[in-house]
């Protein structure tokens, strides 16, 4: 009999901190120890701590350890499977009180989440289908074609309030419907697995972790829907996820639950995956389309929607893969169950991703109505080192950024829009007080220009003015007017371009504009920038009461512009030749090295007399920027 | 595939992932401390999970502990059920260890013969 089950994290951020090779140096020395016919290593899918990797979980005790490098194993396999107690080195520490957790359901990461979509994720094989059928697998998609006609389905989704998880929040339910009812045939299923927003991997760690589940949400959404045909449009740059996907879709077809006559019900099903080669704006669905029949990935105007005129000119249905993997649940449960999570306007659960300057990083499940303040205090564990919550950026590249005094604010589709941002796919990245507003706006912004196909003006054109505005005001060359010029341009763009990317482009510059305006105007008038990014409105001098001489930072120093004064020990940095790249201040072991901007305050050091090389430095060009 | 064997299957692969789902009824906890192993415990586990394993037991769950100061009656085994109960098993050999698997993890009969202490309910 097996005892124990060790769960090891191969999604992609675990197997890149060289999960695969803690799995088979498990294996190995359980093979040493004798336990090999005792205990079992299952390779799961993403776990959500992706930080902490690679990580794994021992049934049935729940003990939940990080790091798991191979180098680990001999220590794990002895102290917890040989002599029965947890091998303490490696469990994880809560961020807040410091005490160390036992179990993943001690962990307030794991015990505030609602696991719907992510219920078999970390728990299941994802490249076994048995172990999905084990939890059910398959068996909504039985149920739906035995004993439900399609308009029930429908009316099932419907009345669930499932909303689209793609950023818009469109109720899948309606959509469906609308796609029944288009009278032409041969129909299409897509699901959109073009996951392009940075720091947001929700779609991947589901097509990891549990592929059966968007591959049954499809076949039930194409017997609802009258389609015997699938896609599923997924980038190239998740080979794992393409990976598992293709061994998912072969096991499909062995067992029967894709192909023809499927549950002798006379309904056909094939599905096929289509990878695009990473373009940000294929994700957006007339785009998709035209990727996936082999066609250069532009936006097409709309109306005619996909549901009337989609894939080679025939109705499609587009969904998200988080939409189709909820669709099992719903029906396993029912919709009334699922419409009784969340709130008045939006149901279930959704899944986030957290990442920037937070604790705890990586993916949770929580209903909405979730407020911003629960997601990052609670779940997130706050704000590493003790600096100050600054603000939260939703919904990816394209969403709006949020202040602290909208912290109460609920993770809805509206009560987001209201503050100018967006739900999107779900990204939360995290800014504390060292990030610079104007930078984070010119940040997001570069992202959209380049990946802006082109297509129409406003996108291609406007975004590219607005970086250079923003790009003036960061060097502190832009005058006060300007704001109004970044203004009124945002404005244009959005309401005038062809598709989501260009309308929601200026989402970080408007938000950013509406509740940070005050570093604007720092920036423009008195040339400062107080989160001391902007590398040209801060100056770098070196603080002589800690400094020991040690002469690291001179030879840190790219452009050699750092002396110390002949005959003393002292450094000093000759301003005018500095390229503020901050290459001494990480060198420096005793905090001397200090970052100011004081903008137009800022008095200039006059160059000291006599200036000599560090020892061992050779002579360089100075380069002046 | 039809739904009647894709529900025979479910039933069969189940056994395969229910040890992540929690929920046995008897947890058996066998003290694995240095006495332990010195007196035999290894080969008592081994045993019992063969036992279980043959008789097709779901119910259970195995773990292993670390001394729990009983080191004259070692092999020890304990025996959790979800109710609170717990029994103690002092000196158990290999072929004792079948018999607990046969009678009280299969049965819920106690094996009072290698019980040692009082259960808590009839103290």
């Amino acid at each position: 009999m097996i005892r124990a089950h060790i769960l090891v994290c191969t999604g992609t951020g675990c197997s890149s901190s060289g999960s695969m090779r803690t799995c088979d140096a498990l294996l190995r020395e359980f093979k040493k120890a004798g336990l090999e016919k005792e205990v079992e290593v299952i390779q799961t899918g993403c776990m959500g701590r992706c930080d902490l990797g690679p990580v794994a979980l021992v049934h049935p005790d729940g003990t939940f350890y990080h790091s798991v490098t191979a180098d680990h194993a001999a220590k794990i396999v002895e102290e917890h499977f040989v002599k029965g107690r947890r091998y303490e080195a490696l469990l994880p520490k809560d961020p807040v009180t410091d005490s160390v957790i036992n179990t993943m359901a001690d962990f307030t990461f794991y015990n505030r989440q609602l696991r719907i979509v992510r219920d078999n994720c970390g728990v299941i094989d994802p490249e076994k289908i048995e172990e999905y059928i084990a939890r059910d697998g398959y068996l909504a998609f039985g149920k739906v074609l035995t004993e439900m006609t399609p308009e029930q389905v429908i009316e099932e989704i419907k009345t669930s309030g499932l909303r689209g998880r793609g950023g818009a929040g469109f109720p899948t339910g309606k959509k469906w419907e609308i796609m029944r009812a288009a009278p032409e045939t041969p129909k299409y299923v897509v699901c959109n697995a073009d996951e392009g927003d940075p720091g947001a991997f929700m779609n991947r760690s589901v097509l990891e972790g549990d592929p059966h589940s968007v591959i049954e949400g499809m076949a039930i959404g194409g017997y609802a829907m009258g389609a015997s045909r699938g896609f599923i449009y997924i980038r190239a740059e998740y080979g794992l996820a393409v990976k598992r996907l293709y061994i998912a879709i072969e096991q499909a077809y062995k067992y029967g639950v894709l192909g023809k006559n499927l549950f002798e019900s006379g309904f056909d099903f094939d599905l096929e995956l289509r990878i695009g080669a990473g373009a940000f704006v294929c994700g957006e669905e007339t785009a998709l389309m035209r990727s996936v029949e082999g066609r250069r990935g532009q936006p097409q105007p709309r109306p005619p929607f996909p549901a009337q005129r989609g894939l080679w000119g025939k109705p499609t249905n587009i969904n998200n893969v988080e939409t189709w993997a909820t669709i099992r649940p719903i029906i396993l449960k029912g919709a009334k169950w699922y419409s009784s999570i969340g709130t008045e306007k939006t149901k279930g659960t959704k899944v986030f991703c957290l990442a920037g300057k937070i604790n705890n990083t990586g993916v949770a499940e929580l209903p909405f109505g979730t407020t911003l303040r629960q997601m990052i205090f609670d779940v997130g564990g706050g704000i590493p080192n003790g600096k100050k919550f600054k603000a939260v950026q939703t919904g990816g590249p394209s969403g709006g950024v949020i202040p602290e005094q909208h912290l109460d604010a609920t993770l809805e589709y509206e009560s987001l829009q209201k503050l100018g941002s967006i739900m999107g796919s779900g990204g939360l990245v995290v800014m504390d007080e060292d990030s610079c507003m104007v930078d984070v706006a010119r940040f997001f912004l570069e992202f959209c220009c380049d990946e802006s196909c082109g297509k129409c003006p406003p996108c291609r054109v406007g975004t590219r003015q607005m970086l250079g505005i923003l790009e003036k005001i960061s060097h502190g060359e832009a005058e006060l007017s300007d704001l109004d010029k970044l203004e009124s341009l945002a404005v244009t763009i959005r309401d005038a371009s062809l598709c989501g990317l260009g309308m929601t482009a200026p989402n970080p510059l408007l938000t950013t504009l509406r509740y940070f305006r005050d570093e604007y105007v720092e920036h423009i008038v008195h040339k400062r920038c107080r989160a001391r990014v902007c590398r040209d409105l801060i100056d770098f001098t070196i603080k002589h009461e800690n400094c020991t001489g040690c002469s690291l930072c001179a030879r840190a120093c790219p452009v050699g512009t750092i002396f110390r004064l002949s005959g003393q020990k002292k450094y000093y940095i000759v301003e005018e030749d500095c390229i503020h790249c901050g290459a001494c201040i990480d060198a420096c072991r005793f905090d001397s090295v200090l970052k100011t901007s004081d903008g137009n305050d800022h008095v200039a050091p006059p160059r000291p007399p006599a200036l000599e090389l560090a020892p061992g430095l050779k002579p360089r060009t100075l380069v002046t920027t | 595939m039809n739904l009647e064997e894709l529900k025979k299957l479910k039933e069969k692969t189940q056994r395969q992932v229910s040890l992540r789902e929690g929920g046995k009824k008897y947890r058996v906890v066998v003290s694995m401390g240095t006495s332990g192993i010195a007196a035999g415990a290894r080969e008592v586990m081994t045993t019992m999970l063969d036992e279980i394993d043959k008789r097709g037991i779901d119910d259970v769950e195995v773990a292993v502990t670390g001394e729990i100061g009983l080191t004259d009656a070692e092999p020890v085994i304990r025996i959790e059920e979800t109710n609170g109960e717990q029994t103690t098993y002092a000196k158990v050999k290999p072929e004792d260890a079948r018999q607990i698997v046969a009678e009280h993890l299969e049965k819920g009969l106690k094996v009072e013969k290698l019980a040692v202490g009082k259960p808590k309910d009839k103290e």
